[in-house]
């Protein structure tokens, strides 16, 4: 090569195909994404966090939390459940083929193939999602993360690191006086916890400040508990979430 | 001294100040960061140290320290290398250099703005680009001054033929202010939508830590080590292959699997990462036969330098690919094992490959021997050994955390307790590297002291009315 004019072309042909690909793509497509559809539902998600929680955003930037905790959480995939919904006309008939079938932990495939035999017998079944995962084990979530569930966040800060445990979904497991002892002593609620104390956030004693009830508005307000399309499961078979102010964090 | 001495005193002495100027602001920037980074690592030895600081909380001091020695040291010191390579190759003295001065004081008041911006809470929440407006235009506008003098000093080069080295860098030149703009503009200045952020956030940080780092440090080494051994790098043709392949797939390595974005994104991702493996064994055919029987005492000098940045760009890119593979990012993903792997790529592999580049040139430079020679050998002794006590502990803890974390019946509290002990080991590694830093700004300021030293005395000698040494000049 003489000339550096090629270098250049070289390198803006090799940027720029990623950034049509990384850039460009995704903010063509996820960057017009509106609000959707709740599952079997007429409710739209997500809505915009309500005015403290949104400022309580601004209070998890400042304060650099992303650098300890996600919030995103992942599963491995989902298996089935299906469930005899009525016995229909012939219930001795489905009762002794449902005790001859496996009906939970199944895959879609089988779980259509059961439901199938089962309504042959006459009986109506329900298929139930269940999704599996590390994450989901450890009630971290009740589905994986979404694009959607981060749409009204500015900035959106996923995280990179578990320092801490996972915040995706910190509204469905402590309530707003076990947050802020926790900001206040981490150790008073959770022993073994190695997250810094936030003093700093309260006034006199255990005062908190607004940027302390505003941060908690913020955690309170994290929670990605209902069904999407893209992340389908069905509430009631779900796990239940933690127990409010469990002992300690899973 | 001969001819050829001669030439290229004047073209070193050309970079002399411009130089001086980016080395310097990088030593200061590199001892800052160090001392940010050991006092954010405190937090694992007392939680409940500086609580009542909110300016020194880990949160904050973590991406400062980050950035101050990215942009702090990295930056400056890589294009004051490049400047002094660019000359160098083209047999030409420094072309603007009052311009490399002025934007060095520029770079050195960006970091500054910026750092201090974050540890005020004024962080933009981007990982790697925390450094708001006010930090990131100084940074930029210095970046664009600094480079306007390199292609100046590039253009004028009298071989018109392009060295390998000069591939790399001048890439590099195009590359940050690309990636750099875009994810100002679209994540600061005019925020897109929703998850776009994130993805945009994990391109810049892709491009700028594997990618920018990557063809510095190779433009750098590729430099040295021919220099050194004294013949060109074997094969020409292979480092070309190497090089356009690295520069057309490695740009999409990056996005983590399991992310809550389009499936795509994370699987083209992992695609790229195992064709990032082309150039990798095309580097490391070219480092071989480059280094193969040459007999060149290296003593713990920039030779050392190159080679062993050679050596861990390797390990650093293999431990960055591995995370491309979803079955391992399943484990390691979220875990310390992805701070070890940026350690290494910056400590050990582009600081190492800038060091040395700084001391082949500082003598030539200077026009006098380094003041504390002992000390390049020192730096990297502890360099390695800081390595060695910062990125296996952070690897190993993170891949028996991210094991343990498969484990639901493993409460996380017990996970995250466990983790202390390595994290802890890795604050001494950190300090190491600090000793090392000091080694390298002591090098850097006692030169600069000597030189200002002679300035002033030759200044002093004109105001004399007769030569001090009483010999009258005919």
């Amino acid at each position: 090569m003489k000339t550096g004019f090629r270098v250049f072309l070289g390198a803006f042909i090799a940027l720029g195909l990623s950034w049509c690909g990384f850039v460009l793509g995704p903010v063509l497509q996820l960057g017009t994404q509106g609000q959707t559809n709740v599952l079997n539902s007429s409710e739209i998600y997500p809505n915009q966090r309500p005015g403290n929680a949104t400022l309580g955003l601004q209070v998890y930037r400042a304060y650099g939390c992303a650098a300890c905790h996600t919030t995103q959480v992942g599963q491995d995939g989902v298996l089935c459940d299906v469930v005899l919904t009525s016995a229909g006309a012939n219930p001795t008939a489905v009762n002794n083929l449902i005790s001859s079938l496996k009906l939970t932990g199944l895959s879609k495939d089988e779980a259509d193939a059961v439901s199938g035999r089962i309504s042959a017998a006459g009986g109506k079944t329900e298929t139930h999602i269940i999704p599996v995962g590390a994450d989901i084990s450890r009630h971290w979530g009740l589905r994986h993360s979404v694009a959607e569930d981060f749409l009204w966040d500015n900035p959106v800060q996923l995280g990179t690191i578990r320092v801490g445990p996972d915040l995706a979904n910190e509204g469905l497991r402590h309530d707003e006086s076990w947050e802020l002892a926790h900001l206040y002593n981490p150790r008073s609620n959770v022993q073994n916890s190695i997250m810094p104390s936030y003093k700093s956030l309260f006034i006199t004693g255990n005062t908190p400040s607004e940027d302390a009830k505003n941060l908690v508005a913020y955690l309170l307000s994290l929670r990605a508990d209902v069904s999407l399309h893209d992340a389908p499961f069905t509430t009631a078979a779900a796990p239940a979430a933690a127990p409010q102010n469990a002992a300690s964090q899973k | 001294m001969n001819v050829i001495e001669k030439k290229y005193s004047a073209i070193d002495a050309s970079c002399r100040v411009p130089l001086l100027v980016l080395f310097g602001v990088a030593a200061i920037w590199l001892i800052i960061g160090l001392a940010l980074e050991i006092i954010a690592s405190l937090v694992f030895h007392n939680p409940d140290w500086l609580a009542n600081c909110p300016f020194l909380t880990y949160g904050r001091v973590l991406p400062a320290a980050n950035d101050a020695i990215l942009y702090g040291f990295v930056m400056p010191a890589a294009l004051g290398v490049m400047l002094w390579i660019f000359a160098r190759l083209s047999e030409s003295e420094l072309l603007l250099p009052l311009v490399p001065i002025v934007a060095g004081n520029i770079w050195a008041v960006g970091v500054l703005v910026g750092v201090v911006a974050i540890l005020i809470g004024d962080s933009t929440g981007f990982t790697w680009l925390e450094f708001p407006r006010g930090g990131s235009v100084l940074i930029f506008a210095a970046f664009l001054l600094i480079a306007v003098s390199a292609m100046a000093t590039f253009g004028a080069r009298r071989e018109r033929e392009l060295q390998p080295s000069h591939w790399f860098l001048l890439a590099s030149l195009f590359w940050f202010p690309w990636i750099y703009s875009t994810a100002n503009l679209f994540l600061v200045a005019w925020p897109v939508r929703g998850v776009a952020q994130a993805v945009i956030d994990w391109w810049f940080s892709n491009n700028l830590l594997f990618v920018w780092l990557g063809l510095v440090g190779l433009g750098v080494a590729f430099y040295l080590l021919p220099k050194i051994a004294g013949r060109p790098l074997q094969s020409r043709y292979f480092a070309l292959f190497a090089f356009w392949t690295f520069m057309l797939f490695a740009p999409w390595c990056g996005i983590p699997q399991g992310a809550p974005v389009p499936s795509w994104l994370p699987s083209a991702s992992t695609v790229a990462s195992f064709l990032t493996l082309i150039p990798l064994i095309g580097f490391a055919i070219v480092f071989g036969n480059t280094i193969r029987g040459v007999n060149v005492q290296c003593k713990g000098g920039p030779y050392c330098y190159a080679k062993f940045a050679m050596v861990v760009f390797f390990l650093s890119a293999l431990m960055y690919i591995a995370t491309g593979c979803p079955h391992c990012s399943g484990v390691v993903g979220m875990t310390w094992y992805m701070p070890a792997q940026t350690y290494l790529q910056i400590f050990g592999f582009v600081s190492i490959a800038i060091c040395g580049a700084a001391y082949e040139s500082l003598p030539g430079i200077m026009d006098f021997e380094l003041p504390f020679r002992g000390f390049v050998r020192a730096q990297h002794w502890l360099f390695m050994f800081g390595l060695l006590l910062l990125v296996v502990p952070l690897a190993v803890c993170g891949i028996s955390e991210g094991l343990k974390m498969q484990n639901p019946n493993i409460p996380f509290s017990e996970i995250s307790h466990g983790t202390l002990n390595y994290l802890r080991v890795s604050s001494l590694g950190l300090f190491l590297l600090l000793l090392g830093a000091l080694l390298f700004a002591i090098n850097i300021f006692a030169m600069t002291a000597i030189w200002q030293t002679k300035l002033a005395k030759a200044f002093a000698a004109t105001l004399l009315p007769y030569p001090e040494t009483g010999e009258v000049k005919s």
